[in-house]
């Protein structure tokens, strides 16, 4: 069993709901003319701003919780983790299960240069930190990326424990205590304090505005047409001239500087780390996030973030355990999958779709008595 | 005096104790169009995955432009001017059809990812460039109407055209066409006929698979004919035509030793 090919199968169909469900609006808003799109954008992302100033009625999480608190310090750092998550998984079709670890690496080196062991301002941690946990990625993504199949799942499943079990024994890490009084954010005269979190948020907000445009001129470029096409066919990419690993490499590295980017803020809100918040639920939460929002775009990864950390602080009295959320995930998977998530090949078949049919079974590995050419006289797949 | 574009130099080609391909060697010289027949399992496409890089070829040699093409991986072998379509429709079915066709021209673009995200002048000029002529494309093959509609809401024969589409945006010199007319009506195959003609006209070279034997001998010059991975006929549509070896392989000869 391919575990990366049977995860793409799970999320193709959540994929194709989104993409299709919001197909309208998406031509409507391509139809508008350029100004009034840029009056739009402006007007909403104002709003997003003044959020927690107007605290509305019904969406805030008060009196149970801190809405402004909430919007920094959880909502903004999960919309940034599924940000970083989509590219890897939603974007180039890999599989990512230890993201946490990335997360968790950020968290630590802003940590280990704010408190710890040197007592650098919060701000110049956060470029060390991103490109620790880049070069973190490639040195994961290197080896493992050359192979096809399920090896940077397995890889980053390792890691993201690895990572969180050396934070736990080594005491130049602070151990199972963690560290304490990581710097906050400093900028003049705005008060980044417990008791007023706004200008966490309007910080934080401001980060992930700024990866979103980034990440929005990569998808339209000739990276982000690399990524969907080695998702969508990796064998068709290359033989289109795409050099797979070469991308696939970026996406990885450019999906951990995000999670480190979202481990920074997270320790630059909270103030304390420890080892057991970057658990491998964290990671299975944020792979939730990017699941739940269609993985693939940019908007789908938005709202899974929102839908994973907002949810479970409105409705409070819920929030006794996560597997609520799950059961969530699993209702997808009924509704779209019923057929459930193995023995769905032959099923598969059955509906004949062009591209499930290899053209090269030798390399994808079926038998050999296939391997010269499995089926000729074409079939009409309308 | 035709200059030589390809050759394929005695290919053997084994998976375990099945040999696809059985010494054979072609070649297709530029501006040609060579039509590649033969029975199921043949080793048409065999051939295809091996000049593409697919498969790395047990014995032997493929020659392209005048160098070898071994030890290439298989975006450098596309980069080096050899593109193909698919006998199983393989379009990436969540891009629209415009970039699926703009993937294939970006084989030969550099801009990268420092260059996207600041709007570098490479960057602008290359996806100027690029989206132009995947209009012009799409325009050529007749599918511009259905540009902006996803790859996988296509009907069948736009679907077909466009991985067409798709491998001519590589810039191709050498351009393999996988049984491109499989599941077509004779109106469409008529069609497709004048198309690779037009190709042809403007300065491609076509490597041609294709079951249906009218359309094999009306838009080819000449003609390799596979049976059993093992070269049986090479020639103009005529010679084959009326070459034993060739009739015996499709019609069945029994006892007839067919090499």
């Amino acid at each position: 069993m391919n575990l990366t090919a049977e995860f793409q199968n799970l999320v193709r169909p959540i994929r194709r709901f989104w993409s299709d469900l919001f197909a309208p609006l998406r031509r409507a808003w391509a139809r508008q003319p350029r100004p009034a799109r840029w009056a739009i954008g402006a007007i909403g992302i104002a709003l997003l701003y003044l959020l927690p100033v107007i605290n509305p009625p019904i969406i805030t999480t008060e009196p149970g919780v801190n809405f402004s608190s909430v919007l920094g310090g959880t909502i903004v750092l999960y919309v940034l983790v599924a940000l970083g998550l989509n590219v890897v998984i939603g974007m180039a079709g890999m599989l990512d299960l230890g993201y946490a670890g990335f997360y968790a690496v950020g968290a630590y080196v802003c940590g280990v240069l704010t408190s710890k062991h040197a007592s650098w301002p919060w701000i110049a941690s956060l470029p060390v930190a991103v490109l620790v946990t880049m070069l973190a990625g490639v040195i994961l993504g290197s080896p493992t990326l050359r192979l096809r199949g399920d090896y940077l799942a397995i890889v980053t499943l390792g890691f993201g424990e690895i990572i969180r079990i050396v934070a736990k024994n080594v005491d130049w890490l602070g151990a199972a205590e963690g560290i304490s009084n990581i710097k906050r954010p400093v900028f003049d005269q705005w008060e980044f304090d417990v008791i007023n979190t706004d200008p966490y948020y309007w910080l934080y907000l401001t980060i992930t505005i700024g990866v979103v445009f980034l990440l929005r001129r990569l998808v339209n470029s000739r990276v982000g047409r690399a990524w969907t096409a080695i998702r969508e066919d990796e064998d068709a990419a290359e033989l289109m001239g795409v050099p797979t690993f070469k991308f696939k490499l970026l996406a990885f590295a450019i999906g951990a500087a995000i999670g480190g980017l979202a481990g920074v803020l997270f320790a630059g809100k909270n103030g304390l780390i420890y080892p057991t918040t970057f658990d491998i639920q964290l990671s299975i939460l944020f792979l939730a996030a990017v699941v739940l929002g269609g993985s693939g775009s940019i908007t789908g990864a938005i709202v899974g973030g929102v839908l994973v950390s907002y949810l479970p602080e409105r409705f409070r009295f819920l929030k006794e355990s996560r597997y609520f959320w799950f059961g969530i995930v699993l209702v997808f998977i009924m509704v779209f999958r019923p057929q459930g998530l193995i023995g769905s090949r032959r099923r598969r078949r059955e509906l004949a779709e062009p591209q499930d049919q290899p053209d090269f079974p030798g390399v994808a590995g079926s038998d050999l008595a296939e391997a010269v050419e499995p089926h000729e006289g074409g079939t009409r797949h309308a | 005096m035709p200059e030589r574009l390809m050759a394929l130099d005695h290919v053997t080609m084994r998976f375990g104790g099945v040999t696809a391909l059985d010494d054979v060697s072609f070649h297709i010289d530029t501006g040609e169009i060579l039509g590649l027949i033969g029975p199921n399992g043949a080793g048409k496409t065999t051939c295809f995955n091996v000049v593409t890089g697919v498969y790395e070829a047990t014995a032997g040699d493929v020659h392209f432009d005048g160098r070898s093409l071994k030890g290439l991986k298989r975006y450098q072998i596309t980069k080096r001017g050899i593109a193909r379509t698919f006998q199983n429709i393989r379009l990436f079915p969540e891009m629209t059809a415009l970039e699926n066709v703009m993937v294939g021209g970006d084989a030969h673009h550099r801009a990268g990812a420092l260059a996207a995200m600041l709007h570098l002048p490479v960057y602008r000029r290359e996806q100027a460039a690029g989206t132009a002529r995947a209009r012009e494309l799409l325009e050529f093959m007749g599918i511009a109407d259905r540009g902006d509609d996803l790859a996988r809401n296509l009907p069948y024969g736009y679907q077909r055209r466009l991985e067409i589409a798709r491998a001519l945006a590589t810039g191709p010199k050498l351009l393999c066409l996988d049984e491109p007319a499989a599941g077509f009506n004779p109106a469409e195959k008529q069609q497709l006929m004048e198309l690779i003609r037009t190709i042809r006209a403007q300065g491609y070279t076509v490597l041609l698979i294709e079951h249906d034997m009218s359309l094999v001998m009306n838009v080819t010059d000449r003609i390799v004919v596979l049976d059993f991975g093992r070269k049986i006929a090479e020639g103009s549509p005529a010679e084959i035509q009326s070459d034993p070896a060739v009739i015996a392989a499709y019609l069945g000869a029994p006892d007839e030793e067919v090499a």
